[in-house]
């Protein structure tokens, strides 16, 4: 802070007042040493950047999911009994429901407040996920992931995992018409997997679909044994952020060894409690004005209905886009069924996509071959193949994504949904190659960009005619902050084989998994754009100003 | 037996023959034409000719000259007056131009000018009749209707009537705003890629339960929950929470961090 206000000395000079207060706070001190731990703690430090709150949003919208879902276990009744229902919503009047249903239209229409703290518990579901996903891409596409925090980019992957999981029962839950379908769905998932689907789908399901015990089963897991994980898990992931301390990006001052920012008391104390206050309200707006999940519209689930517009909440829907494009591929293999056309989009390719994020900073690791510690950030268009790579990987799942909305695509643009599903099939190919290569291209160009900025200044739009005629644009130095900032990073050499010979002539033995490397990490840094040297800017500031 | 097989090979067996079938056949006309002209009803028959002549120069181009078909478009004989007026109420007939799905539209024809049309095509065919107002008037079981609507209609046309996709750019329309007889003349006739619900599928009493219920979850019912979204489902509510809730985030983080005194850089 820039105005330094003397405290510590201040007030010792100043005899401590004996009230009650402080009589309590000693009183806890002498049990529980809470004024070593304030000291340390209420000073730390963490640095500046509006990137970095995007994991506060997820643990404030997490924290609207643990109130608000309290009070929605109070009325609701996770019962796939058989009622007649008579509550306020006229046309469902003397329909034959679930319990689970029935209590789902009564917090909508006859708890007061129900609807309200339904469509936030909801909407804060959705942000939950998607905020995860988009720190999750700040920790990706700054490097954040390395060494040391590997272990925390695990930890938190794990909770975007069990965030989508538990999202998926959530919804499943009110067993309407549409949340049935999704567990149709799953169900379909859970019976293709080779060999032993079957009997997993009626250890699930306790029986045929659907049977009477899925909905209570999906509530135990949805309300007790995942949000004990995650809450295990979150505790987990802060206090590696505060152990390991938070990265920082490059700038002057900030190095690997130091964190440069405001302390927690007064400053992040007041940023994040504001911050967790406007996600509450904004979310709380969102419940109270805009609709989400009308499940009255839908009807009670009955296998022999369907809507059109079946979709899943978002962060599944990329899983219902690989299904929706797989081609219907099916094997017969003595007597045996092998669903290739729900085993391919509903397993393997999200088992794929979700285990390469997962390995990441191994994979990265491994190539690199870095065993250092990372503590100052990488502006992304520094590491062009891992941009490039999170840029594919972001496209894949978004051709994904689109497809499972192929639907609502085709009746809001007049297009056919045939031509959707074919674009689809071929994008989540082809699309993810583009895009790497055209990331990789722009994140080259950006680091030129910065390089002539370093070398010859910022363009400063004005333009001056020399004496002879010459028209020349005056370019403004940089600041020495800046420069600094833009030539920070590091440029790695690619990991070299040793020579094919020893000193003595001898053959080295080269292992196949070391010529894989070397090639990955040839590949990994290829073409690098050279960042200027301190020579090379003094030979171009020293001389004439401009070439 | 073998008297007449023995003269079949006369010389003028096949002149006898012909003299019967001659007979027959001129005989069947005079019973039958001349009644017919006798029978018709004078104002019904005045708005088959004026529908005629209406069909003639704006449907016959694809419906053929008989509305008996062709490559453009099909036979209209027996699809009743129910199918006109829906199709030509509805703006959709006329074709505008060939493609997936004849798209709902201004209507061009004028009502009269409408039930002439529909006069002559069902002068054509047993078909639908156009349901009466008391048959489609949206005061039925409401509570039957939804549940007969879920079964039924939600596939193509979404669970609140907003419409879906069909293969091939082919659609199920939106119900909003859809006038409950056009309701159920859909219903009766079937129109371009829609199943026909004739009363021997579905009783009179449900198709108006049906169109009770859309009137009312189009027309009547707000949004209990606040903004609808178009009442799509997720997709519509995911978009939504992707840009406005977490832009919005996203908007008060930068800020939030935008609000700092910066560390000092010296």
């Amino acid at each position: 802070m820039s105005s330094e206000q003397p405290k510590g000395g201040a007030n010792k000079s100043t005899p401590i007042p004996d009230n009650a207060t402080v009589r309590a706070v000693d009183a806890l001190d002498s049990r529980l040493g809470i004024y070593g731990a304030a000291k340390k703690n209420l000073r730390k430090v963490f640095p500046d950047h509006w990137s970095f709150m995007l994991g506060e949003v997820a643990l404030y919208s997490f924290i609207v999911l643990l109130l608000t879902g309290v009070f929605l276990t109070l009325f609701f009744k996770p019962s796939m009994q058989e009622v007649v229902y008579d509550g306020s919503y006229v046309p469902l009047q003397g329909i034959h429901m679930s319990q689970a249903y029935a209590s789902t239209l009564d917090i909508s229409f006859d708890i007061r407040g129900g609807l309200a703290m339904r469509q936030i518990h909801h909407w804060a579901a959705l942000i939950f996920v998607s905020s995860l996903f988009v720190h999750m891409f700040r920790i990706f596409f700054t490097g954040a992931f390395r060494k040391p925090r590997e272990i925390n980019w695990l930890f938190g992957f794990l909770l975007l995992v069990l965030a989508m999981v538990n999202g998926f029962t959530g919804y499943s839950l009110p067993d309407d018409l549409l949340s049935g379908t999704g567990l149709r769905i799953a169900e379909g998932v859970v019976l293709a997997i080779p060999l032993v689907g079957t009997y997993v789908q009626f250890f699930l399901f306790g029986g045929e679909f659907p049977g009477e015990d899925i909905v209570p089963r999906l509530f135990t897991i949805h309300v007790l044994l995942i949000p004990a994980i995650m809450v295990g898990l979150v505790t987990v992931h802060l206090i590696l952020v505060f152990y390991q301390k938070h990265t920082q990006f490059p700038g002057p001052g900030k190095t690997e060894k130091n964190v440069v920012g405001l302390p927690l008391l007064p400053v992040y104390a007041a940023k994040a409690g504001g911050f967790f206050f406007i996600v509450f309200g904004i979310t709380a707006a969102l419940g109270g004005m805009v609709q989400i999940n009308p499940i009255w519209a839908y009807g009670p689930y009955n296998p022999g209905q369907i809507t059109a517009g079946s979709q899943p909440d978002w962060y599944i829907g990329f899983l219902e886009g690989s299904l929706r494009i797989m081609p219907n591929w099916e094997w017969n293999i003595w007597g045996h069924t092998l669903s290739f056309n729900v085993l391919i989009p509903s397993l393997i390719v999200p088992g794929v996509l979700f285990t390469f994020l997962a390995m990441y900073p191994w994979i990265e690791g491994w190539i690199t071959g870095d065993k250092r510690e990372h503590h100052l950030l990488d502006r992304p268009r520094n590491m062009p193949v891992r941009t490039g790579l999170g840029v594919a990987w972001i496209v894949c799942y978004g051709v994904l994504w689109v497809c499972g909305g192929n639907d609502i695509i085709a009746t809001h643009f007049h297009l056919s949904i045939n031509t959707i599903t074919w674009v689809g099939r071929f994008a989540f190919f082809i699309a993810p190659v583009l895009a790497y290569l055209a990331t990789v291209r722009i994140c080259k160009g950006l680091q030129r960009r910065d390089r002539d900025k370093v070398l010859h200044g910022r363009e400063t739009g004005v333009i001056k005619k020399l004496p002879h005629g010459e028209f020349v644009e005056i370019h403004e130095p940089l600041e020495a902050g800046v420069r600094h900032t833009l030539t920070a990073h590091e440029q790695p050499k690619p990991y070299e084989l040793e020579p094919a010979e020893d000193e003595n002539g001898v053959a080295r033995k080269v292992k196949r998994s070391q010529k894989l490397r070397s090639r990955m990490s040839h590949w990994y840094f290829a073409e690098p754009i050279e960042k200027p040297t301190a020579e090379e800017y003094k030979e171009l500031t020293s001389g004439h100003g401009h070439h | 037996m073998k008297k007449l097989s023995a003269r079949r090979r006369h010389p003028l067996a096949a002149i006898v023959v012909l003299i019967f079938a001659l007979a027959a056949t001129g005989g069947l006309y005079a019973a039958f034409a001349p009644a017919k002209k006798a029978e018709a009803d004078d104002s019904a028959s005045i708005a088959v000719e004026a529908g005629k002549k209406l069909y003639l120069s704006g449907c016959s181009t694809c419906h053929g000259l008989d509305a008996q078909g062709s490559t453009d478009g099909p036979s209209l004989i027996g699809v009743g007056a129910a199918a006109v007026d829906f199709q030509v109420s509805t703006g959709r007939m006329p074709l505008q131009q060939p493609g997936a799905q004849a798209p709902r539209k201004p209507e061009v024809y004028t009502p009269a000018q409408i039930q002439q049309l529909s006069a002559y095509v069902a002068s054509l065919g047993v078909g639908p009749k156009i349901p009466t107002a008391n048959m489609y008037a949206p005061d039925g079981d409401i509570v039957n209707g939804a549940e007969l609507f879920r079964t039924n209609c939600s596939q193509c046309h979404n669970f609140s009537g907003e419409g879906g996709a069909l293969t091939e750019g082919k659609y199920a329309p939106p119900l909003k705003d859809v006038d409950p007889k056009h309701i159920y003349e859909a219903m009766l006739s079937g129109p371009q890629n829609m199943p026909s619900f004739p009363d021997s599928t579905m009783p009179e009493q449900q198709k108006k339960d049906i169109v009770t219920y859309v009137h009312e979850t189009t027309k009547k019912e707000p949004n209990p929950g606040g903004l609808g979204l178009g009442r799509l489902g997720p997709v519509s509510e995911g978009l939504f929470g992707w840009i406005i809730a977490l832009g919005l985030l996203i908007a008060c983080a930068i800020w939030i961090a935008a609000r700092t005194p910066k560390a000092r850089t010296k």
